[in-house]
């Protein structure tokens, strides 16, 4: 499908509360490329097979979770549209200066209903993915080292609002539903996928009273082998596991769960299948929710869908 | 080989099961708990981040990292309010279970 206006998430903003510690896992465990640092303190990372300058910042707090969420769109043209487009729907967006986030350019920053910080961009700049644009090999040193996802694909947050969340991404920002879990009551949304591109979900939102939750941050690998030895660095690294290897059957994913040295969530996935804005949603019924989430277990598991950052 | 030290085991007991485990002077209360297949402590993120391993440390000394101020106050810490992920001990401890899925292992 042609890819316009909203493209594909961008860059995430991730609390960490050791900063060395979190470091030495983006970089050496799960096999980040660290790219700069601010003034501000902030580390900035992209995985290896990405091509703009940052996917994954890393900020010390004193509490886990996630800062915000960077979209990047196609031009700057459209992002002053989208801009406009924001605020005649009612949203209040603010501009953040081009250059506050190193590498990149201005952004339009706004609160979605679930109480999350969303940004939209044109410009971060293209430092390549360590190959020539011209007759490039397929991979590089870096695609072996630590876990070494092709790139950050997706994030699922818990909050509040979800049906007003999804007419503002659907009506607003051009997102499509591809697949939804109902709640008890066959009506309410317990939690929804969606996608602005051909990805079977460029955002994933869950029901949750508490606003602005970090559910995890997910990173594409190449293969169900590549899930494999993930799971293995992970084992030999002492990495918390949460679930997994296992499958979705909601987007169809291989995946597995783990903790940051921070607690906060992140999967490292391959497949899924690819999506059009014409398919029709695919719709979870309450009561198979548990093997929507995981497909092999077929029930659910407490921590998965109550610890949160 | 390089020779390694022998770990120092300390008691750990959880206050609202009754149950005693080993615990090792170099692992979380919560690594030493899991790793012997005990219950009693809810297991969530094990970095400090969610919140879900909150416990009173009632008796005992131990040592701290750092962990989300979303979850343990400076006041609550100051009180040996603790995560059980961040804590590691160093003599026998008695603890008691404040997170919140206390009641799928503490029933």
């Amino acid at each position: 499908m042609a890819t316009t206006g909203v493209m594909r998430p961008g860059h995430i903003q991730l609390r960490v509360l050791d900063l060395d510690e979190s470091v030495d896992f983006y970089k050496n465990v799960l096999g980040l490329v660290e790219t700069a640092r601010d003034e501000a303190g902030r580390v900035y990372f992209k995985a290896w097979d990405e091509r703009d300058h940052n996917s994954v910042i890393l900020r010390q707090a004193d509490r886990a979770g996630v800062d915000l969420i960077g979209f990047k769109v196609k031009d700057a043209a459209t992002l002053e549209q989208l801009d406009k487009d924001l605020q005649a729907y009612g949203v209040a967006t603010e501009r953040v200066p081009a250059g506050e986030l190193l590498e990149t350019g201005e952004r339009v920053r706004f609160t979605i209903p679930t109480g999350h910080v969303m940004e939209l961009y044109a410009d971060k700049t293209d430092v390549g993915n360590g190959q020539p644009y011209t007759n490039p090999d397929p991979w590089i040193p870096a695609a072996e080292h630590g876990i070494a996802p092709h790139r950050f694909d997706h994030c699922l947050l818990y909050g509040p609002n979800l049906e007003e969340n999804l007419k503002l991404f659907t009506e607003v920002l051009g997102f499509h539903l591809v697949e939804r879990i109902l709640m008890e009551d066959g009506k309410s949304l317990l939690a929804t996928f969606i996608s602005c591109s051909h990805k079977a979900h460029d955002l994933a939102f869950v029901a949750h009273p508490e606003p602005g939750k970090l559910h995890h941050v997910s990173f594409l690998l190449g293969s169900w082998e590549q899930v494999l030895r993930a799971a293995d660095i992970m084992s030999m690294n002492r990495v918390s596991i949460d679930i997994g290897p296992t499958r979705h059957g909601i987007t169809r994913g291989t995946t597995i769960y783990a903790f940051d040295p921070s607690g906060n969530r992140f999967e490292t996935f391959c497949g899924g299948y690819e999506t059009y804005p014409d398919h029709q949603a695919i719709t979870w019924t309450f009561d198979e929710v548990g093997a929507g989430i995981f497909y092999h277990d077929r029930k659910l598991n407490e921590r998965f869908l109550s610890v949160v950052t | 080989m390089a020779t390694r030290t022998p770990p120092v085991w300390h008691a750990v007991t959880i206050a609202d099961t009754g149950e005693t485990y080993r615990c090792r002077e170099d692992e979380s209360l919560l690594i030493g708990m899991e790793r012997l297949g005990k219950r009693g402590i809810p297991v969530g993120c094990r970095g400090g981040g969610c919140g879900v391993c909150k416990v009173h440390v009632t008796a005992g000394s131990f040592a701290k990292r750092v962990m989300s101020r979303d979850w343990i106050s400076e006041d609550e810490e100051a009180g040996d309010i603790v995560l059980a992920c961040r804590v590691r001990p160093q003599s026998d401890i008695r603890l008691e279970v404040l997170g919140k899925m206390k009641k799928n292992v503490c029933a």
